[in-house]
């Protein structure tokens, strides 16, 4: 049986690639922004997951206003990067897992969420930054470390999904990836946000007051946040704060109870606060992974964090 | 027809990319994805005003693009996924574009952002609603709250209430 073992949250400003691309990952600016993920890649490669969903979106790359799916699950065996006006990202071809991905739309459209299913499709900064944030920089001719199940969701065109239909859509995933025959260790990634906007005469509104409070009731207590209304996101965390609802999805997927073993906090990167956290499912998948080594983590996570906020 | 009248239209300095500007915008956002392909950026640049006839933009529209007004694009059904193409086919930065709408240089943009961005206080309504969302202030009320494993017992209960 396959089985979501954890979900990570991460913001993937396009800055944060061009930053990597053009190696400017030591410059102060963006080091405090890299620093804040070494953690987060040590607990992945430890973690080794088989495949990753990954819930992000598109940012009129692969879909323009001619096409606006509200959830688009992606199908195909591979994903290229898409030109985003500079040329692809030197980054590999997204590798896809058709088998896991059918099998999620045929138990989550049975589960009436009607997505959209892409059996071609590229894919932009939305995905490829977290990916660089959690798996490192990976060279244009190697390999990302696991296959992906991409998850496009609509939050340029207003309204998105609520955050509701987007925590319900997780439990969703759960149990579809549950149901899966094949013993598959399975990370969620929800992407985004965290408070930014970058339209109008308001941009660059930010708000670490509204981020913290997503962020721990995200671990502790996400009812608190399915029901809150667009108007307040876009109000309270900007236009384009919004974006946040897909971690709604990640957490759903997740058990109830969680354990939160790494959070990292910034402000800015670009014209936006970068949030990250890394939230652990109780019940682990069997093997791999000796019980005694996460907790360790978690010590160890539970010090930079109190240094992070410090 | 009007504009039809939408509660986050009370947030300041924010044109919310909707489905009616979605589809007034259509011609804005189809022209500047055009702009993805070196070939267009060189048509475009040769013969602005030329090139946007391939599009369907009305002369407000085209006077926007034109003119570089970003807030009126937006304004007119522009997306800015879609407005930053055209910035970048100017050779602009983002942060570039995010100063030019917002009024400010550049410089102060960027040492605004450092300094940990605008404010959220003062800058929530037009019309005065300064109140934190109750999700900020002190957690969603409680019987809003949706727990969806209880479902059909909130129902029962909504449905006694009525």
């Amino acid at each position: 049986m396959a089985r979501i073992i954890a979900g990570v949250g991460s913001s993937h400003v396009p800055a944060i690639g061009a930053a990597l691309d053009n190696g400017k990952t030591e410059e102060p600016y963006w080091k405090r922004v890299f620093s804040g993920f070494e953690k987060s890649q040590e607990w992945m490669r430890e973690t080794k997951p088989d495949v990753a969903i990954i819930v992000y979106n598109d940012h009129a790359s692969a879909f323009s206003v001619d096409l606006i799916p509200t959830f688009a699950l992606g199908c195909a065996a591979e994903f290229p990067p898409a030109d985003e006006g500079w040329g692809p990202r030197p980054v590999p071809v997204v590798k896809g897992h058709p088998a896991l991905a059918s099998h999620i739309a045929q138990s989550v459209i049975l589960d009436e969420f009607d997505l959209t299913i892409c059996n071609k499709m590229e894919v932009d900064h939305g995905m490829t930054v977290p990916m660089n944030l959690l798996f490192g920089k990976v060279d244009k001719n190697g390999h990302w470390p696991c296959p992906v199940v991409p998850l496009a969701v609509n939050v340029v065109m207003y309204p998105p999904p609520t955050g509701h239909r987007c925590y319900m859509l997780g439990r969703a995933i759960k149990k579809a990836v549950e149901s899966y025959p094949d013993d598959l260790r399975v990370v969620i990634f929800g992407t985004g946000g965290l408070s930014h906007q970058i339209s109008g005469p308001r941009a660059g509104l930010i708000n670490s007051k509204w981020d913290k409070n997503f962020l721990d009731n995200l671990s502790k207590d996400p009812q608190k946040l399915v029901k809150i209304p667009h108007i307040d996101y876009m109000r309270e965390a900007g236009a384009e704060g919004i974006e946040m609802v897909m971690w709604l999805i990640m957490r759903g997927a997740l058990d109830d109870k969680v354990d939160e073993v790494y959070r990292f906090y910034t402000v800015p990167a670009s014209n936006t606060a970068v949030g990250h956290i890394i939230l652990e499912n109780r019940a682990k998948a069997s093997g791999k992974r000796k019980p005694s080594a996460g907790k360790l983590k978690r010590a160890a996570a539970r010090i930079k964090v109190e240094r992070v906020r410090s | 027809m009007a504009r039809e009248q939408q509660d986050y239209d009370d947030i300041p300095g924010t044109f919310v990319f909707d489905a009616e500007r979605s589809r007034e915008g259509y011609g804005i956002n189809m022209f500047c994805m055009s702009l993805m392909k070196d070939e267009n950026r060189r048509a475009f640049k040769a013969n602005e005003a030329e090139y946007l006839k391939r599009f369907k933009l009305t002369p407000e529209q085209t006077e926007a693009v034109l003119k570089r007004d970003y807030n009126r694009m937006l304004e007119l059904g522009g997306n800015i996924y879609f407005t930053a193409k055209l910035g970048a086919t100017d050779g602009h930065s983002f942060q570039h574009l995010a100063a030019v709408m917002t009024g400010s240089t550049q410089q102060d943009y960027a040492d605004m952002m450092l300094k940990g961005g605008r404010s959220v206080e003062g800058n929530r309504s037009r019309t005065g609603k300064n109140k934190p969302a109750k999700f900020v202030s002190g957690g969603v009320a409680k019987k809003l709250v949706a727990k969806p494993k209880a479902k059909p017992k909130a129902k029962s209960k909504s449905a006694k209430r009525k």
